[in-house]
């Protein structure tokens, strides 16, 4: 299994192969295609993490100490940049997940998703993906 | 009027259209969420803190003098621009959402209460709802609403019977700034009065567009933002009629809206002052007085004229791409153009134009219970200014054809 220092990296180079924002933006499109989709039935506003312009359902699961996400969001870019964050993250432990730095969506140059005016909720989905591993980590691992 | 010529020249005035964006050249078609500034309103504000800049009404000194008759004769400039009656009907406030929350705060506190009921309209901007519902809920009143049909038209039967003994007051807008559809507020107005109710209109999305004159309207409150009309951010207008404006208690308590205080007992000052609580929003004032004369020089009914050349030749063009929908078909609509490319999420959309350097708005546009009413997530709006040009609307059926190759 990769590091997470390894699978950035590797989205890092992905996304070196691009010089030009158009392919870059393709790309994304094409990783929202083949995002691990949520079971339709946590499609709920439970998991419903509410940016202003477009929605996203996150949910996770934590099976042999990992914690593994699956997502869905009305628009593809959104898409895209969730599938992006759970290549970096699913499966990892909860505390590898807490620990993750995040500065790799920098280098790929997607820094200005991260912007509260973008208001996509990719901030708030890191944060939501960190929330989940913290309640995990507590839930399943203190007092071991 | 508008040929080309004058068009380079009337861009000339605003140099934050001449730049780049990611490379390419800025098509700025956002103008109904902020409009962009010429130098001459630039210059008025910076001169200002260069010049005359000082505290005003208090100052027995020669600056504090000058600003503050320049400050008054903004207020008349404004006084005019809509032809209220007297110059002290027009308070000065932060913009339009302020403006609303005034009316909200202070006509509620005296004529609202249990049982009573505000009317508003389904296609409302958030800051023309929820102060409303603020309202209610301090007193237990209820709002009503005005239905839409699909065109994005109100519905003057259905508005009618809302207006019962309870109802206290009817608050629409001008012009809706998600669909452009202008309101026929006249006979809302009339139909109000003649059950003696007063309206409140929004008039956020009118005053760059069409010239608005509150003593045909005979309208009782007109809400309105600067920096829709080429001035600056952070300053608005609320007019009132004087009679009403006498009647209702302050918004906010302060320094200059009082006339005597003690710790037992505070009189207030008169109009417009009781409604303008602590420092005023001087070198702002300045400048929309100087952008009302801009607007005044190009003449609103030739604004209107050229705005209304480019909505067709945008609609027409937009039409003619595949799958355009076009959200807001009303007869009667200003320059703004709300749509979805297909099944393209708006978003999606957006971020994809944003990269070919044009600037447009996606969302709701702070109008939710619209968007419920469509069933839709949101739309792509486009709207224009007086600067833009038919070469821009160009940009746009290009850049929305490549977005359509990506995503289809």
């Amino acid at each position: 299994m990769e590091t997470y220092t390894e699978r950035t990296l590797t989205i890092i180079n992905e996304f070196g192969l691009f010089t030009d924002w158009m392919d870059k933006y393709n790309f994304i499109i094409e990783m929202g295609k083949t995002m691990p989709l949520i079971d339709a039935k946590y499609k709920t506003d439970t998991y419903l993490i509410s940016g202003c312009q477009s929605q996203v359902w996150l949910f996770a699961e934590y099976t042999g100490g990992k914690v593994c996400f699956s997502a869905d969001s009305d628009a593809i870019i959104t898409k895209g940049i969730v599938n992006i964050l759970i290549r970096a993250l699913s499966g990892l432990t909860a505390s590898e997940i807490i620990e993750a730095d995040m500065a790799f969506i920098d280098r790929i140059g997607l820094r200005e998703h991260l912007s509260p005016t973008r208001s996509n909720g990719l901030n708030s989905m890191i944060k939501q993906m960190k929330l989940y591993a913290l309640v995990f980590k507590t839930k399943y691992e203190t007092n071991k | 009027m508008f040929d080309k010529n004058f068009i380079n020249k009337l861009r000339e005035q605003f140099p934050i259209l001449h730049q780049q964006v990611y490379n390419q050249p800025l098509v700025y078609f956002d103008n109904a969420a902020t409009n962009q500034k010429p130098l001459r309103v630039i210059n008025v504000l910076s001169n200002y803190y260069c010049t005359i800049n000082s505290n005003i009404h208090r100052g027995v000194h020669y600056l504090s003098q000058q600003a503050t008759s320049a400050f008054e004769e903004s207020r008349k400039s404004v006084q005019q621009f809509i032809n209220a009656r007297h110059a002290h009907e027009i308070i000065f406030t932060r913009g339009t959402t302020e403006s609303i929350n005034l009316v909200a705060s202070s006509f509620s506190k005296k004529y609202l209460s249990k049982g009573d009921s505000i009317v508003i309209s389904a296609m409302e901007h958030h800051s023309n709802i929820v102060p409303w519902q603020m309202a209610c809920e301090a007193t237990e009143a209820q709002l009503k609403v005005i239905p839409i049909d699909q065109s994005g038209t109100l519905m003057m039967d259905a508005y009618e019977k809302l207006l019962d003994a309870n109802c206290k007051l009817v608050a629409v807008t001008h012009v809706s700034n998600t669909l452009g559809t202008i309101n026929d507020i006249k006979t809302i107005i009339e139909i109000a009065h003649r059950h003696n109710i007063p309206v409140l209109i929004d008039g956020a999305q009118a005053v760059s567009h069409i010239k608005v004159d509150v003593q045909q309207l005979d309208c009782d409150f007109y809400c309105f933002s600067a920096h829709k009309m080429y001035a600056p951010m952070g300053i608005g207008v609320m007019y009132g009629k004087e009679k009403i404006l006498e009647e209702l208690p302050p918004y906010q308590g302060g320094g200059e809206m009082i006339k005597n205080v003690t710790f037992e007992k505070t009189t207030y000052n008169e109009l417009p002052f009781k409604f303008e609580a602590g420092t005023p929003n001087v070198g702002d004032a300045l400048a929309l007085k100087e952008a009302i004369a801009f607007m005044n020089e190009l003449g609103l009914g030739q604004i209107n004229a050229w705005e209304h050349e480019l909505l067709d030749y945008a609609t027409q063009k937009l039409l003619e791409i595949e799958g355009v929908k076009i959200y807001g078909t009303a007869q009667q609509k200003t320059s703004v153009i709300s749509f979805l490319l297909g099944n393209i999420h708006p978003y999606d959309a957006g971020i994809i134009l944003d990269k070919l350097g044009i600037a447009v708005r996606t969302g709701h546009h702070c109008t939710q219970p619209l968007m419920d009413f469509f069933r839709i997530p949101g739309t792509i709006r486009v709207s224009l200014a007086v600067y833009n040009t038919r070469e821009e609307i160009d940009a746009l059926i290009k850049a929305l054809l490549t977005v359509k190759t990506m995503f289809g």
